[in-house]
Order: C-alpha cells, then sequence, then structure tokens
C-alpha cells in the first residue's frame, strides 16, 4: 500500500522537477486609438512550457505584465472562433497554436488579422466580415412546414460537409490579399457559409445565393491565391469551396446527387 | 500566394513590352529607316537581356495560366495546386534551360 503510494508520488514528482518553463519573446504590435496615431510594436518576456499555447502566453502578459492589452477571446478551444490573429505572419487561432509548434529561438510576432478595421490592440472591427456573411442569407430556405424531418442521404451530407465546419474566426478572409485591397469582396467565409446551403439538398435558396454571389464582387473576385485554404484553422478546402460555387453559377445549378430516399447506408 | 504574385508581376510586365511592341512594329508604315534603327538597338547585350526576361515572364505566365485554368475546370484541380504549381516551375526551368544558353551565345557573338 505505501510502496504504491510512494511510487505514485515520486512518478509524480519527477515530470514536474525535469521539465523547466523556458523564455519566449512575444513582440505584440500595439494599438490605443486613445493614445497612438499609429501601431507600434512591443515586446514582452514570458516563461512558457513547449504545451503552452499563444493564447497562455496572452494571458500571462495581460495577467501579469501590462493589463492593457487587449484581445478576443473566449472559448479558448477552438470553437468560438474569436481569437484568430496573425502570429508570424500567418493567421492562426491564439488557442489552437502551440509554442512548441513556433520557432522560440526567435520572437513570436503576433498582430491584429489584416483588412478589417483595427479598433485595439489585437481587436478588429469584425463587423464588415458579419455584413458579408448576412448577406448570402446563412440559413434553411425551405417552403414547407417543420412537422416532420427533411430526409437526406449520405451522398447529399457529404457535398457539403466540410464547410459546415466554419466557426466564423475571419482567418481565411483576412488572409485574402483580394479582401485586403477590396474590402466590397464577400471573401472566402461568406462564400462557403453560402456553399454549405446552396449544396444542401434540403434548402430551395440556392438559385438566390449563386445570383448574390455572381455580382462584380462575388465569386469571381477570388484568384485561387489559396491562403484561405492555408489559413483556415479547421482545415476547410476554402479555395475548392469556392470553386464548386464558381462551376454551379456557370452551370445555372448545383448540380446535386440525385436523392436517394430509401435511407439504406450508401456503401463506401 | 506568390504564383498570383509572380503571375501579376509578369502580366504587367508583358503588357508594358506589348505597348512597346505595337508601337515599334507600327514605325515601320511611317518610316523604314527609323524602324530599322530602333530594330538595331534590340541587338544590344541589355536589350539581349530584356529578351530573356520577356521569354521569362512569357513562359511563366503561360505555364502558370494553364495551372490556374485546371484549378478552375478541372474538379480536382484545387486538391493538387501545389503539385501542380511545382510542376510549373520545373517545365519553366526546362524552358530557359533551353533558350538562355542560346540567347546568350546570340549576346556574346553581336557584342563582338
Amino acid at each position: 500500500m505505501s510502496d504504491v503510494a510512494v511510487a505514485r508520488d515520486s512518478s509524480s514528482a519527477m515530470p514536474e522537477a525535469s521539465i523547466e518553463p523556458f523564455t519566449v519573446t512575444l513582440i505584440i504590435r500595439r494599438f490605443d486609438p486613445e493614445v497612438d496615431a499609429e501601431p507600434h510594436w512591443q515586446d514582452f518576456d514570458v516563461k512558457m512550457y513547449a504545451t503552452d499555447r499563444v493564447l497562455d502566453a496572452l494571458h500571462q502578459v495581460k495577467w501579469e505584465q501590462d493589463g492593457t492589452l487587449s484581445f478576443r477571446r473566449s472559448c479558448a478551444h477552438g470553437v468560438c472562433g474569436s481569437d484568430a490573429m496573425r502570429i508570424n505572419g500567418r493567421n492562426r487561432l491564439a488557442c489552437k497554436t502551440l509554442i512548441k509548434d513556433l520557432d522560440i529561438t526567435k520572437p513570436i510576432y503576433i498582430e491584429a488579422i489584416k483588412g478589417l478595421p483595427l479598433e485595439k490592440d489585437l481587436i478588429v472591427d469584425m463587423e464588415p466580415f458579419f455584413e458579408s456573411y448576412r448577406a448570402i442569407q446563412p440559413f434553411l430556405i425551405a417552403s414547407d412546414k417543420p412537422e416532420k424531418e427533411r430526409i437526406q442521404s449520405v451522398a447529399q451530407r457529404a457535398v457539403f460537409d466540410d464547410t459546415t465546419k466554419c466557426i466564423l474566426c475571419a482567418a481565411c478572409t483576412s488572409s485574402c490579399p483580394v479582401f485586403w485591397t477590396d474590402g466590397q469582396y464577400f471573401g472566402p467565409a461568406a462564400i462557403v457559409n453560402a456553399h454549405r446551403f446552396i449544396f444542401d439538398s434540403r434548402d430551395e435558396g440556392s438559385q438566390v445565393r449563386l445570383d448574390i454571389l455572381n455580382d462584380k464582387e462575388g465569386v469571381w473576385r477570388c484568384r485561387t491565391t489559396f491562403n484561405c485554404t492555408e489559413a483556415c484553422p479547421r482545415g476547410i478546402e476554402v479555395t475548392k469551396a469556392i470553386s464548386d460555387v464558381k462551376a454551379a453559377i456557370l452551370r445555372g445549378n448545383p448540380g446535386l446527387p440525385p436523392s436517394d430516399l430509401t435511407l439504406t447506408p450508401v456503401s463506401a | 500566394m506568390w504564383s498570383w504574385v509572380l503571375h501579376r508581376i509578369t502580366g504587367v510586365a508583358i503588357f508594358f513590352f506589348l505597348l512597346v511592341h505595337v508601337l515599334d512594329t507600327s514605325l515601320v508604315r511611317i518610316t523604314p529607316e527609323g524602324y530599322n534603327a530602333v530594330i538595331n538597338t534590340y541587338k544590344t547585350p541589355i536589350l539581349g537581356l530584356g529578351e530573356l526576361a520577356l521569354v521569362a515572364a512569357i513562359g511563366f505566365h503561360a505555364l502558370n495560366g494553364i495551372r490556374i485554368i485546371l484549378i478552375d475546370f478541372w474538379s480536382v484541380g484545387t486538391r493538387h495546386q501545389k503539385l501542380l504549381f511545382w510542376i510549373v516551375i520545373a517545365l519553366w526551368i526546362v524552358l530557359l534551360a533551353g533558350f538562355a544558353p542560346r540567347q546568350i551565345i546570340n549576346i556574346i557573338a553581336e557584342m563582338s
């Protein structure tokens, strides 16, 4: 009995003694609209473990060094999409970026996402982003009353499976060089969420959304730079979704697989 | 992203070449002597290197243009875009490896 307790004690004490935190330098682009005319870079040294995330580093700065540092975060587990920021020149979620995956021999550069109006430090005005999102009517449009379930086959569901994963973090839209220079462009995120309904067999508003995106500022602004696909923290093939919508507009319809309402499992 | 940046730069460069090219070719209808004089300046080493850059720009723009068409119209094009980019770069190097030595020999021959 006592042997087991001793063994457990030593095993839990051992790693704590051996793992030392290391110093990481953060260089954060600060901007306080009440004081600063222009944003400026400020560096902070934090003690981090390899298992910590960039969000933990930001917390350490805010809680222990400089309480004025402003950034958005909510769930802190890669679900809410609040803490998208530009880390070492790439758009990522601070809560999903491990310190050990970055090169810590160099400082870590953190700045707000680009293309949206900067409000304070790492916070941008997300309203233009959500305006585009609302414009593509991101809700089910169906004429029948919701009295019974709307049956959908596995194959029909698979068509838009990828784009259901979006968390609206704006990492894709704010990585797009077209969006940087043309704020009127709908942006990848709005098109991804339009794709989610355009290719849903239960939805009847596909044509409306295809017409909205067949605009000068719609899908044709996409220059297939693939920045959005690389930025997406959910691994959505964003550029492919945009290409699917382009093809659907050219075809004149989403070209969904035929309805298969027998409800038998589709063989793979 | 860099394929797109290079595509833009080469595209704008080719546009300005075409502007000059239309002007120098139309000169033949106004003054054939002037046309000959302009064409002779193209044999100078600097413009020889310019021609090399022009072929490089057109080569990349054409090959990457085919890549963009495949991304847009081939159903799995978006998934293989990186592979397609490296194929473009490989073909481009092959193209330049064929053209550059010959052009450099011509430049040196014109200098002497």
